[in-house]
């Protein structure tokens, strides 16, 4: 949200140079952006979900205070 | 050759990323296809970085522009400000591109025998070829938004590798701790690059350099990247992933990892002196360092005196080693506004951080693989239960001997040429760091005799009577950093003439970073 807003014109227009109107448009740089962080964001998530499986099937909870094998 | 030199740096991130997703592909039609592939396209790979190296330091910055019509033309037709994505490499970046080059090498050789009866080959060496790619694109690219990609493509990679034996839980909770510290330091970066891109509109390093107007917001901007790096080359009060991810990763991913905390280190110090350079002051930038630098050797060696884990022993001591490279080039970022004492030691202070960076990366990942092949072979890291292996793993002994002299600065080996270097300078900066320095040192020769008595000498246990020498392509890889090693320590000079130099100058040399790409833009 926070790098969407950056881009954005008052008043502008969606920026796809076919057929452009008049007028100011919306900086497309900061949409496409925030596609790769949402993506990379989604694959950072499946791999933590994967490991939260692995860590609950070693400790047999979700606990993270459980979860304590590594010390010193 | 011209033409594939021009390409080079594109090519060098493509291929491995190509090879990361054809090694599952091909390893389901044939095991020894998939790992000659593998060995291949890093080999390969490695050809252009030392042919992309030597066209640097005789050329000069080369910028890659992709989606131009040509790859030097950074600014398309019609625009006043870059908006391609842009690779620039220069003296640092190729400099930081051999290390990771070398150790990868290392690693992956290593790693082939080293997995034989695993499960999850192919996806071992495709995630091995993610994180080598994401470590050269954090090395070789000049945009801000794709140092985040790449960024976050090493910490995705090196998690699934560092939690790789998930048949261990230690392993993957040593994974996950990684990734949890690597999202949050990456949103940190997202955040950082936002509030650039609001204000100049660019994300372009040079271009952003160009514009810097040193406002509050880039302070703030500063303060959130810097602490990334931090937390990334894992300086002591953000060290606390270091050791659990160290210990657990598998043999070969451990240097790699260590590796790519020293591409963190490099993004740290293309922040600090190409974007910020010239608009901030440099001096507290500099004792801030120095400061990290300081408190890494000490804590990462005091707590690693009192470890029985080998590997945990070994990982605080690559944390204290970061603290040497942040000293030194710190002191170099101290004194920067300043021209004479940049010449009289600046410089030199920086050439000295920057050599022990790649010295470190060497036997520290040395220093890894042989604590691995003792883990293979006795599947145990725990000091108190080794003993008398010296007589059945000679090979291996051997390399850790050479890995501990020469992190330990003893003379002749390359850690002395860069430590002195270090001494040298910091001593004309302030007298006490250079002492505290020492002292380190000499705490962690004390470590490493303790390890190897415990490891190495004493009578053979009866438990340990089958255990022999590690396979071949393990002493290899070994072989390989070691090789290296002893070059570097009988030739110090040359190496820094040719790529120390070079990327120190690099480094200090904001204008014609920004040059490249900007070109004559007022």
């Amino acid at each position: 949200m926070f790098l969407v807003a950056l881009g954005y014109r008052a008043g502008g227009n969606a920026p796809i140079y076919t057929d452009v109107p008049q007028g100011p448009m919306v900086l497309p740089v900061p949409q496409a952006l925030n596609l790769t962080s949402i993506v990379i964001n989604v694959a950072v998530l499946a791999l933590m979900l994967t490991m939260v499986i692995q860590i609950h099937r070693h400790t047999g909870s979700l606990d993270s205070e459980k979860s304590r094998k590594l010390k010193g | 050759m011209a033409a594939m030199i021009a390409h080079a740096p594109i090519l060098i991130i493509a291929i491995p990323l190509v090879a990361a997703f054809l090694t599952p592909l091909v390893g389901m039609a044939s095991k020894r296809a998939r790992n000659a592939l593998v060995v291949v396209s890093l080999l390969f790979v490695a050809f252009l970085v030392f042919a992309l190296a030597r066209d640097v330091v005789t050329n000069g910055i080369r910028v890659y522009t992709l989606g131009a019509a040509s790859p030097e033309q950074t600014i398309p037709t019609g625009f006043i400000m870059p908006v391609r994505i842009i690779l620039e490499i220069d003296g640092m970046s190729i400099f930081m591109g051999l290390i990771i080059t070398t150790v990868a090498l290392a690693s992956l050789i290593y790693s082939l025998h080293f997995l034989k009866g695993q499960t999850g080959q192919a996806r071992f060496y495709s995630l091995m070829m993610l994180l080598y790619a994401g470590m050269m694109g954090l090395a070789f690219t000049g945009d801000m938004f794709n140092l985040f990609v790449f960024l976050e493509i090493a910490s995705i990679a090196g998690a699934g590798l560092a939690a790789y034996r998930a048949n261990m839980a230690d392993a993957v909770e040593g994974g996950f701790k990684y990734i949890v510290v690597s999202t949050i330091a990456g949103l940190m970066v997202l955040f950082a690059v936002g509030i650039l891109y609001a204000q100049y509109n660019v994300l372009s390093i040079a271009a952003l350099a160009h514009y810097m107007q040193h406002t509050l917001l880039d302070i703030i901007a500063l303060g959130l990247l810097g602490s990334v790096f931090v937390i990334k080359l894992a300086a002591v009060p953000l060290h606390m992933w270091a050791p659990d991810t160290y210990t657990v990763a598998p043999a070969g991913v451990t240097p790699m990892i260590y590796t790519s905390s020293a591409a963190s280190m490099y993004a740290l110090y293309r922040v600090s002196f190409t974007l910020y350079g010239s608009t901030i002051d440099t001096t507290t930038l500099g004792r801030v360092v120095i400061a990290l630098g300081v408190l890494s050797m000490f804590v990462g060696v005091m707590m690693a005196v009192h470890q029985t884990d080998i590997k945990r022993l070994m990982a605080y001591h690559a944390i204290s080693q970061s603290g040497y490279m942040l000293l030194g080039v710190g002191v170099g970022l101290a004194v920067l506004a300043d021209p004479v004492a940049l010449a009289n030691y600046g410089r030199n202070a920086i050439n000295g951080g920057i050599f022990h960076m790649i010295n470190n990366a060497l036997y520290k990942g040395m220093l890894f693989l042989t604590a691995e092949a003792i883990f293979f072979r006795i599947g145990t890291r725990d000091l108190n239960r080794m003993g008398g292996l010296g007589h059945k793993m000679k090979c291996t002994a051997g390399f850790f001997i050479i890995g501990a002299l020469a992190i330990s600065g003893i003379p002749p080996f390359n850690g002395f040429a860069s430590k002195l270097l270090i001494y040298e300078t910091v001593f004309k900066f302030n007298p006490v760091l250079s002492v505290i320095a020492m002292f380190v040192s000499l705490v962690t020769l004390a470590s490493f005799t303790k390890v190897f008595y415990s490891t190495f000498t004493g009578p053979e246990i009866p438990a340990y009577k089958e255990v022999r020498e590690v396979p071949k392509s393990m002493i290899i890889g070994m072989g390989i950093l070691a090789a290296c090693i002893i070059f570097f320590s009988i030739f110090p000079g040359v190496v820094m003439d040719t790529i120390v130099a070079p990327a120190t100058e690099a480094l200090i040399d904001q204008a014609s970073y920004i040059s490249a790409v900007m070109g004559g833009v007022p």
